[in-house]
């Protein structure tokens, strides 16, 4: 007589197998790699309702934020962290450059045939473990495959969910003459790692990604700030703090006077920005905010920062000025003044 | 970052212009050209011209690779990519160069052209390697800096029996465009364009040495100081220029002797003059045809010269009506008097070469200067 088989499958080969087609079919394969790959790793009680959709608790008196972001980092891993968490970390700030709070986050993937099982499986780990570790779960998800050479191994797209209190105003149209521009830390290492394993790039270095879910430091920040104190935060990522500064004077009509000095950047970002003829200041960062403050919190935010471990090398860098030419200046180091430009199609790969 | 820190340094930076200051005299005006692009680049970083007295002038000379690349040398390159099928390899900034029918070599990519950025002509030597049933051409531009890697490459892919790669050379020489400055009319005949002396080339004079530009002191009474690329070498060459000029000296100095001798790289020197040899003429944007001033691979490595291997034609090819890089680039004009500046010509829609690389006049002055062209007003 036949013995009935456990569950008439067969596991995934997640040690030497690779994505193909057929897992993006729809059928059993998919099913399986939902059920191996993802639902074991994101494991929670919103997943775990298995609808294509999840059914979510509204806090009460509460509004809420969304916001999503795609990820198409190359290469896939990298010093200091891999497009798993940093699909995590990056939407998660953007949900917490508003003042909220997050609260889920969703996940689509769309595969590469050819993509080992092995890698994808420690992507998802790696974003398993970045969302427990923000306490936020994965709640809902999607996967597709695409044809060998039509993607890049595997794109991310992450939606993060997040409430915030009635009344509380955070934007980029916020700042005002007077405020004081706050940096949480030095610049510029996520791009410089990504770029070091970059093939024909590659140079030896002990800087890593910056990668980090700033949601907390935002909440250490907020605890000591008045209502409306705080004006803007923003996470300074693709086109670097040029970039994120320029967005936020656009946005407020506003200019800004900075101090080169004051920037604070880690001595070996600097000498492979010097080695490759990058400007620091235009490098993507992913655990950083630049907080625009009302002068009169700017002292005490800046401590909140200093205390947490992710602010410990914030720094005042500058104040905003009325110009309504809305210009970035920088005093250089040596004494002289320059523009502080947007990025302007460089002919960078891509970094996050 | 140690070594290079030491030249950025703003107490040293406000003591050079504070002798700059006091050495300059109040009745006479002084213009000096700074040739290099890395010179322009850091002049307007750092801000340098908020530190120099009113009636110093420093005028943006061609020593900018890409700026000085005519339209037509990016065409051969654009029917190597499109037409001959074959992987184009170039340095970063040449992608935005723009060329004929609105095309870059940036924007033959997005049409499918297979052109690849790279570090180094041996990353374009790898990609032939790799590739052994694809041609891969380097198309290889920029001062005597550049020349020797191109050298070496050659010389490699000759050594290796490489079948597939070879170069579009569009190396030029400085002392040749120094020359024809100087002998340009607005310099000699009109005096329109003044210039009292150069702050001299680093990194081509570490390959060259200061030797060759010894005949612009003799010749042109014109004195040269040699300077690093760091804010304060460039200050201390000025203030050099200064002396010289008061002094009634044209001499060759040199600020930049941690790295640059008079005789220059031996080594460098020979391997670029075993593949490479001086071209009869060579069209420069902005300054037209100038005699003697490029180099081309010599009749031995023909084997590895695309313009031989895919029998290519160079045609001239004017620059857009109203587009002042020419003017700009011998000094004539500055970016803010040509019409299409900051209007219809921007660091991310380049019409003019100089608004291509961050070492151009033009853009050098739109991304770090153009505050100083408008008034901060309130909002």
């Amino acid at each position: 007589m036949n013995t009935p088989k456990r569950h008439y499958t067969r596991p995934l080969d997640l040690r030497h197998g690779c994505i193909d087609m057929n897992h993006g079919a729809g059928g059993r394969l998919s099913a399986q790699l939902i059920e191996e790959v993802f639902a074991r790793a994101f494991d929670n009680e919103f997943l775990r309702q298995g609808n294509d959709g999840a059914l979510l608790p509204v806090p009460v008196g509460q509004q809420l934020v969304m916001a999503t972001d795609g990820h198409v980092i190359s290469p896939l891993f990298f010093p200091g962290g891999d497009i798993g968490c940093l699909a995590v970390n990056g939407t998660l700030n953007d949900v917490a450059m508003l003042g909220a709070t997050p609260l889920y986050l969703s996940a689509c993937f769309i595969l590469e045939e050819g993509l080992p099982l092995a890698e994808l499986k420690r992507i998802v780990q790696s974003m398993a473990k970045a969302a427990l570790d923000a306490g936020v779960p994965i709640v809902t998800g999607d996967t597709k495959v695409v044809e060998r050479g039509k993607g890049d191994g595997v794109f991310i797209t992450t939606t993060g969910i997040g409430i915030v209190p009635e009344g509380r105003m955070i934007g980029g149209a916020q700042a005002r003459p007077g405020d004081a521009v706050l940096l949480s830390g030095t610049i510029g290492e996520h791009g410089a790692a990504v770029l070091s394993q970059r093939a024909s790039l590659e140079f030896e270095t002990t800087i890593k990604s910056d990668t980090a879910a700033l949601h907390t430091l935002v909440a250490a920040m907020l605890a000591v700030a008045a209502a409306g104190e705080i004006r803007v935060l923003r996470d300074p990522t693709r086109g670097g703090l040029a970039t994120t500064l320029n967005e936020i004077a656009g946005q407020s009509n506003v200019g800004m006077m900075l101090q080169e000095s004051a920037i604070p950047i880690l001595p070996q970002v600097d000498a492979a920005c010097e080695l490759l003829g990058l400007d620091p200041m235009y490098i993507a960062n992913e655990g950083k905010l630049v907080a625009i403050v009302a002068p009169e919190a700017a002292s005490a935010v800046l401590a909140a920062m200093h205390a947490h471990s992710l602010g410990h090398a914030a720094a005042c860098i500058g104040s905003v000025t009325e110009d309504a030419n809305r210009f970035i200046q920088m005093d250089t180091r040596v004494g002289g003044r320059r523009v502080v430009d947007w990025l302007s199609g460089e002919p960078l790969p891509r970094i996050c | 970052m140690k070594y290079i820190d030491e030249f950025r340094d703003g107490a040293l930076a406000r003591n050079i212009a504070a002798n700059i200051a006091i050495e300059v005299k109040a009745t006479r005006r002084y213009s000096f050209m700074e040739f290099c692009g890395g010179h322009t680049h850091a002049l307007a970083r750092y801000g340098v011209a908020d530190l120099l007295p009113p009636n110093l002038r420093m005028i943006h000379g061609p020593g900018c690779p890409v700026c000085v690349l005519p339209i037509g040398r990016v065409d051969m390159g654009l029917r190597l990519a499109l037409d001959a099928g074959v992987i184009l390899c170039t340095y970063g900034d040449v992608m935005r160069v723009p060329a004929s029918d609105g095309l870059s070599l940036m924007r033959a990519k997005a049409r499918g052209a297979d052109i690849r950025m790279v570090y180094s002509p041996l990353d374009a030597l790898k990609l032939a390697v790799d590739n052994p049933r694809r041609e891969v051409v380097f198309l290889a531009i920029g001062f005597e800096t550049t020349t020797p890697p191109t050298a070496l490459a050659i010389k490699q892919a000759a050594r290796e029996g490489l079948k597939n790669f070879s170069v579009l050379c569009c190396h030029v020489l400085t002392p040749a465009a120094i020359t024809h400055i100087l002998e340009s009319p607005e310099v000699l005949q009109y005096g329109t364009v003044e210039i009292d002396g150069f702050v001299g080339p680093a990194h081509v004079s570490i390959v060259i040495g200061s030797g060759p530009y010894e005949g612009f002191a003799k010749t042109h009474r014109k004195p040269v100081v040699i300077a690093g690329f760091e804010p304060l070498d460039v200050m201390q060459a000025i203030l050099m220029l200064v002396r010289q000029v008061n002094d009634g000296r044209a001499e060759i100095e040199n600020e930049f002797t941690r790295a640059v001798s008079r005789e220059g790289n031996a080594r460098a020197q020979a391997v670029t003059a075993d593949v490479l040899e001086v071209r009869d003429t060579f069209e420069w944007r902005g300054l037209g045809e100038v005699p003697m001033s490029a180099l081309q691979i010599r009749p031995e490595y023909a084997l590895f010269d695309a313009e031989q291997r895919f029998d290519l034609n160079y045609r001239a090819v004017p620059d857009h009506k109203q587009c002042e890089c020419g003017a700009i680039l011998r000094g004539v004009k500055k970016p803010i008097d040509c019409k299409l500046f900051g209007t219809i010509c921007t660091p991310d829609n380049p019409m003019g070469s100089c608004m291509v690389s961050s070492e151009g006049a033009c853009a050098a002055h739109y991304s770090y200067g153009r505050f100083r062209d408008i008034p901060v007003v309130a909002a």
